[in-house]
């Protein structure tokens, strides 16, 4: 008996978030790997005409949970529907993309349907004596961990972003068919009362030609008057990682990553940013990296192009001083 | 109000970090422990609502002997008490396993909400309170970024971060499970008045028997998931690294900014 990957759509008004298409990647290339049909899961009300989106890629099936109690998203009834959709049927792997929706429920689903959890992967690889081991960013992305699944539960994997390239995503025709649960028990588990901006965004990161964006290594709002120097000679924008605005070192609109503003500026200057995954998805898409830090470690250094090893507050008056000195 | 509120005690991340022999974890050896930091804004969260109702906090946490001292720190910034589960058998689990724990030590007393961190910054399953919340049957969220009490505490009105910037709002029933995003308060300092009552006290151990479980149930032993080894990822691997002191390594950064990324005039 072949096994089964499911690969669970996420949507919102209509719109496929673009995180499913990397996972639809991702279980295309596990059910390959392990040998099983992959099929695409997709909940809602009125989930036609994204089922139809779905069938465009090389999978056994698309499947469908179409009830009123999945109309907006809540955690409950996402979890209750999906581990009911578990129990008839026994996928060996519930893929989906690691977004902050798949982060609230995918637990919640773990728990109820008696499955493994193995959140936020960036790759898997088949191991000698059978099964697979997936890899993952731990300890704010300074080190991989590698784990692996014990005993024959579902594994409901969540899929980091940028991991598994949509791109690599196979075309194919799949038919559509309704998955059978029973919704009898399923309700949301909260009441949506609206969305807001999170703020005013007065300054859009997104068009910047060149950022400077500082971590939490710039140790206090105190120190900042050299970078705003640097910024200033550069004519760049002031961007910052998580940890500086958390600290109120920075207004929220100078945030960039995950929660934050995405920026694609042609150079990025990350100082004293160690480079968590959640800050790195943000600004994956600048031209040229620079990083300063302290640490030799920091997973920032993968993705610069130049790389120093030092205190930012000596390297920052010193970049200043010699684009004044060029300038001549 | 009664609130619980889940800590994690972890490596400080910005210590230098070296694998331990075995290749599967870190070396803890003089490893500084730090309480998590999101834990640490759901601590202040649960204290501000305490201070509003007239509630009390409880701390709560899993781990080694070790996390006592993050129990006391809770202790002296306001916490009434704190439940350890030290013993060995609760140790080395997933977050399935831990949050059956902490669940079955949580749900014998009478609490109306649980406040934790959204997620731990060493292994960041981003997990545990909300299988807690499985556990109890309780409404959960996660990656709050504001929390008010409504209709006389019968319920929550809560603001969740979702991506590109948007908040949703949600009401949840109360008891509930709320994980909190760093950044949502500015949590306080430890008074020395306070660290001075937190010596007297009281910190509960509960064994696994005291709580119903069984030791295949929770820890290690209860896991699905296993952490075979970890590794440092490939550092430099397309970073070409600029030597040299402050000023000579800024000279040589702007010249290739200017002539090899061509990105400076």
């Amino acid at each position: 008996m072949r096994g089964k990957v499911w690969i669970v759509a996420q949507h919102r008004e209509g719109k496929m978030h673009r995180g499913t298409w990397e996972a639809i990647a991702a279980g295309q290339r596990l059910a390959r790997e392990v040998g099983a049909a992959a099929e695409a899961i997709v909940l809602g009300t009125g989930v036609e005409a994204l089922a139809g989106e779905l069938a465009g890629s090389a999978l056994a099936a698309v499947r469908t949970v179409d009830a009123p109690q999945l109309a907006d998203y809540t955690p409950g009834a996402y979890a209750m529907a999906l581990a009911a959709g578990i129990a008839a049927e026994t996928p060996s792997f519930v893929l989906f993309a690691h977004t902050y929706q798949s982060c609230e429920y995918v637990p919640r689903l773990a728990q109820a349907a008696g499955a493994a959890h193995v959140p936020e992967v960036i790759g898997f690889a088949s191991v000698a004596g059978g099964g697979l081991e997936w890899k993952r960013p731990i300890l704010a992305g300074k080190m991989h961990a590698r784990v692996r699944v014990r005993g024959a539960a579902t594994a409901l994997v969540t899929l980091q972003s940028g991991a598994f390239p949509a791109d690599e995503r196979e075309k194919g025709a799949a038919p559509v068919s309704p998955l059978a649960v029973d919704l009898a028990a399923i309700a949301a588990d909260r009441e949506i009362l609206g969305v807001e901006q999170a703020g005013a965004e007065t300054v859009d990161l997104g068009k910047a030609e060149i950022i400077v964006a500082v971590g939490r290594g710039i140790g206090g709002a105190d120190k900042l008057a050299p970078v705003e120097e640097l910024a200033k000679l550069l004519k760049a924008e002031l961007g910052a990682s998580r940890p500086v605005i958390d600290s109120g070192w920075l207004p929220r609109d100078r945030q960039i990553g995950s929660s934050g503003q995405t920026v694609a500026p042609k150079l990025y200057l990350a100082l004293g940013i160690s480079g968590a995954i959640q800050h790195l998805v943000g600004m994956k898409a600048a031209g040229c990296v620079v990083a300063v830090n302290k640490d030799p470690s920091a997973p920032i250094f993968k993705v610069a192009r130049y790389g120093v090893v030092g205190d930012l507050h000596e390297i920052v008056p010193a970049l200043s001083a010699a684009i004044r000195d060029s300038a001549g | 109000m009664r609130i619980a509120v889940c800590l994690k005690q972890v490596p400080d991340t910005e210590a230098r970090l070296r694998i331990a022999k075995d290749g599967r974890w870190i070396d803890e050896e003089d490893l500084p422990f730090v309480i998590n930091e999101s834990d640490e804004y759901a601590l202040e969260e649960a204290l501000r609502i305490a201070e509003k109702t007239g509630g009390e906090v409880v701390a709560v946490s899993l781990g080694p002997e070790r996390v006592r001292e993050a129990l006391r720190k809770a202790l002296a910034l306001g916490a009434a008490s704190a439940v350890h589960l030290a013993d060995a058998a609760f140790l080395g689990g997933d977050a399935i396993a831990t949050g059956r724990a902490l669940a079955a030590a949580i749900g014998r007393a009478g609490f109306d909400l649980v406040l934790a961190g959204s997620q731990s910054d060493d292994l960041g399953a981003a997990a545990t309170a909300t299988v807690v919340a499985g556990h109890l049957g309780w409404p959960h969220a996660w990656l709050v970024m504001g929390v008010e009490l409504e209709e006389g505490g019968k319920s929550l009105r809560l603001v969740r971060e979702m991506e590109s910037g948007m908040n949703e709002i949600v009401r949840v029933r109360l008891p509930a499970v709320v994980e909190v995003q760093a950044g949502i308060n500015h949590p306080r300092y430890a008074s020395l008045k306070g660290i001075m009552a937190a010596k007297k006290k009281p910190v509960a151990s509960p064994t696994p028997a005291e709580l119903g479980l069984e030791a295949s149930e929770i820890g290690a032993a209860g896991s699905r998931l296993e952490l075979v080894g970890v590794d440092f990822p490939d550092t430099g691997a397309g970073a070409q690294m600029i030597a040299g002191d402050a000023a000579a390594a800024a000279a040589t950064l702007i010249d290739k900014l200017r002539k090899e990324a061509r990105v400076l005039a």
